[in-house]
């Protein structure tokens, strides 16, 4: 077996980062096939262990076909990975100034309240009233996000508090918004809000498809893509951009050259809680067409390794949401056909995480020379 | 020029925002107890022990609270307390949080020692989270992955603890926190890693791995998932003293052991010379390093240390409370953990102050369901969360991480 990977780790000798990623994701799969193994208790104890390994190759296949092997699949990815992009750029941002946003999950609710309230208030039609709960959407987000950005301007307190703060605070508050009168369904107990107008619900991005009635996603996607490229012409070419990227990576010497950092703070929460609001809007007006009590799922915590995964690049944070998003998609199909947990691609999620931030970890295992080894921080740290 | 800037001149700008936020939160806090508190009629009855209920009539109560924090407030404002400002803010809060619960209680009883000792018990995974990140950060590894750590924790108690007993399965807890704090260890120190993508990916890695575990081999077998969790304790004597005997001393072996970790660390970092090599190795490496301190070996060690510590607070669910483990069952108490450390200002003191305020606030949900107050129980629920939110801005301010933490040391520098 070592053998093995010395041939193919020589075979692989100029290296790229592109190769590098490729292996650190096969790393992942070989780790993540073990576990499969190791938990196959009813295989192992008959010592069974092609039974134990073709449960991995089938678990494996249906990560892939349930991801982008039909356009259900992909349809599917394309669902999954929408709130994850959106709030993936809102961590990213807040990462760019050097501040810790751990709560785009409450930005995220409060985005997609605002947007509901407007998706059934609202009657009018589909074109006037998507763009208008959306845009509910981005500013309900941000007003919320602004919260921990201010304080900290004002008082310094420490964002991952307020942050946390603030996410439980959303979560009683929705659950209370949700049994009032304006959002709970009439015939229901439970808290659930009422339904979004057909015309106020987000147009499916394969609607010209007629009869797929299966193809949930929506363009709540396109949005997304447009948040990443505003994000990125926001970084190149905005003096503001400019500014938050100076800040975040030496505050002292930003604040030295003149830049308000208290400004930079407030601004930076504010956007990352817009995107998270969008995330919310997408997911209520798109995928769901009604709001429950926890909409957001833990997608405000897949955020923060997307990001951290991107780099906080526009681009990169698109390309790891993407993944994650198929990932998702193809883990549902995973638990039907193969009876393996989905919880498995939490693992594949951590463990590719894990080898990308490691090149060093990875050019041991595959003995690959001339790797060219970044290891920085995205995060400026717990200092004020 | 104000009392203040006589008094100590050296204070900056900053401390002097600080004192004055301290007392406008204050003067809030009075408001919100003249206005609001005040609004119930009726005795509120707290029992403290099986004979004797303490009877507070509400509304004079919130009256007499509203002057006293109004008070306490212009004073701050006026001159400040200097050395006193913690224990004037300490008394302040207690005294609010008295009034709350005597506004809500208020035409009713409950029982406030039941109260205060499940504080104590919910405290116990914080506070020892928290500890594991203190031992961590101070030495200038961020420890993102607490959450993790406990879940892991939490795991491994529960299978070994319903294989070999409690004993085995806290030892084992305390293993695989070992075992997960040495993937932070290696990832963070030898590979250089980005210390916050590693501890997230840490996070991430237990939770599926454990959700993905149990879902696989405890559901088909639930004898792996049955412990039987540690009795409460009562120590001789001590146990005997009114409310505080049954709040602080009849309590599971996790509470002693969390009391004792923070004492423990606490001497550690302060009194002895590897806190103080510590200490120097998360503010200012190179230095501690041209000293011929070996800062990664130490580094290696206290980041095994916080494991272990962090894994027997995760044994503390199914061993010390519900004797299984289900998924996700620390459920962000490793994030807040990590607010404690912050809150707590890196000190382990700090760090169990704030832990003991969270368990108050889980304590108060569970109180508060059961209470009628014509108020919609959520934002009784949480009022905990904007408590702190308030606290934090308004008391705490801004807080100063060891300089070095989230750093790659590199010797050659």
């Amino acid at each position: 077996m070592k053998r093995w990977f010395n041939i193919l780790g020589e075979r692989l000798n100029r290296i790229s980062s592109l190769k590098l990623t490729f292996l650190a994701i096969l790393s992942a799969l070989i780790v993540g096939a073990l576990i499969i193994v190791v938990s196959d208790i009813d295989n192992l104890r008959d010592g069974d262990v092609i039974g134990a390994l073709s449960t991995v190759g089938s678990a494996y296949w249906a990560l892939v076909i349930g991801s982008f092997g039909s356009l259900r699949a992909i349809s599917n990815t394309i669902n999954s990975s929408t709130p994850l992009i959106l709030c993936g750029v809102s961590v990213a941002i807040a990462f760019k100034a050097g501040l810790f946003n751990i709560g785009a999950t409450g930005q995220m609710l409060a985005g997609g309240m605002t947007a509901l309230w407007v998706g059934f208030a609202m009657d009018g039609p589909g074109i006037i009233q998507v763009p208008l709960a959306i845009i509910a959407g981005a500013v309900g987000g941000a007003l919320f996000g602004a919260i921990p950005g201010v304080l900290k301007a004002r008082t310094g307190a420490h964002e991952v508090i307020t942050t946390i703060m603030l996410n439980n605070i959303m979560a009683f508050l929705i659950l209370w918004l949700l049994k009032t009168d304006l959002f709970q369904r009439e015939d229901r107990t439970d808290p659930i809000s009422k339904l979004v107008s057909t015309q106020g619900r987000l147009p499916r991005l394969f609607g010209f498809l007629d009869g797929r009635a299966d193809l949930i996603a929506h363009i709540g996607f396109i949005v997304a893509i447009g948040a990443v490229l505003a994000y990125w012409w926001f970084l190149k070419y905005s003096t503001t951009g400019f500014e938050f990227r100076a800040y975040g990576l030496n505050a002292d010497a930003a604040t030295y050259a003149g830049m308000h950092v208290k400004r930079l703070t407030v601004l930076s929460m504010t956007f990352a809680g817009g995107f998270a609001g969008l995330a919310g809007a997408a997911e209520v007006l798109g995928t769901y067409g009604y709001a429950s009590q926890n909409f957001a799922g833990n997608i405000g915590f897949d955020a923060i390794a997307i990001a951290l995964l991107g780099q906080s690049t526009p681009f990169g944070t698109l390309i790891a949401a993407i993944l994650f998003g198929a990932l998702q998609a193809g883990g549902r199909q995973m638990q039907t056909n193969s009876d393996v947990p989905i919880d498995l691609i939490i693992v594949l999620r951590a463990l590719i995480v894990m080898f990308i931030a490691a090149p060093l970890l990875v050019k041991t295992i595959w003995r690959t020379k001339n790797a060219s080894i970044t290891a920085g921080q995205t995060f400026r740290g717990w200092g004020s | 020029m104000s009392a203040t800037e006589i008094a100590s001149p050296m204070l900056s700008l900053e401390q002097r925002k600080r004192s004055r936020n301290v007392g406008l939160s204050l003067i809030f806090l009075a408001l919100v107890s003249a206005f609001f508190l005040s609004a119930r009629p009726g005795d509120a009855g707290f029992k403290l022990v099986e004979s004797f209920t303490l009877v507070l009539p509400a509304q004079p109560f919130a009256q007499a609270l509203a002057v006293v924090l109004g008070a306490l407030g212009a004073v701050q404002l006026y001159r400040g307390f200097g050395k006193w400002t913690n224990a004037m803010l300490a008394f302040a809060t207690a005294m609010f949080v008295v009034g709350f619960l005597a506004w809500a209680t208020s035409g009713g009883s409950f029982n406030l020692t039941g109260m205060l000792q499940d504080t104590v018990t919910r405290s116990v995974p914080i506070t020892l989270g928290a500890i594991a990140g203190i031992l961590c950060e101070r030495s200038g590894i961020i420890n993102i992955a607490i959450e993790g750590q406990l879940l892991g924790g939490a795991f491994a108690g529960a299978v070994l603890g319903s294989l070999y007993g409690p004993w085995v399965g806290v030892l084992g807890a305390m293993a695989m926190g070992v075992g997960l704090s040495a993937l932070l260890a290696v990832f963070a120190i030898r590979f250089r890693v980005d210390q916050v993508i590693v501890g997230f990916a840490i996070n991430f890695f237990a939770l599926g791995l454990t959700s993905f575990l149990s879902q696989r081999v405890l559901t088909p077998y639930p004898e792996y998932n049955i412990v039987k969790p540690f009795t409460p304790y009562k120590v001789p004597l001590l146990s005997d003293i009114p409310v505080i005997g049954v709040v602080l001393f009849t309590q599971t072996y996790f509470v002693y052991f969390s009391i004792v970790a923070v004492v423990v660390t606490t001497w550690f970092m302060y009194r002895t010379r590897w806190g103080l090599r510590t200490r120097a190795i998360g503010e200012y490496p190179q230095a501690a390093g041209t000293l011929g301190v070996d800062v990664l070996k130490l580094r290696y060690r206290n980041v095994w240390i916080a494991g272990a510590v962090a894994g027997l607070g995760g044994a503390w669910w199914p061993i010390g409370t519900v004797g299984r483990f289900d998924q996700n069952i620390t459920n962000g108490r490793g994030f807040i953990a990590l607010a404690a450390v912050i809150f707590g200002r890196w000190h382990p003191v700090g760090a169990l102050t704030a832990a003991l305020v969270f368990g108050l606030a889980e304590a108060i949900q569970l109180k508060m369901s059961n209470l009628d107050t014509g108020i919609p129980s959520e934002f009784l629920l949480m009022a905990p969360y904007v408590v702190t939110l308030i606290v934090v801005a308004g008391f705490v301010g801004r807080s100063r991480a060891p300089k070095a933490a989230g750093q790659v040391y590199d010797a050659s520098k």
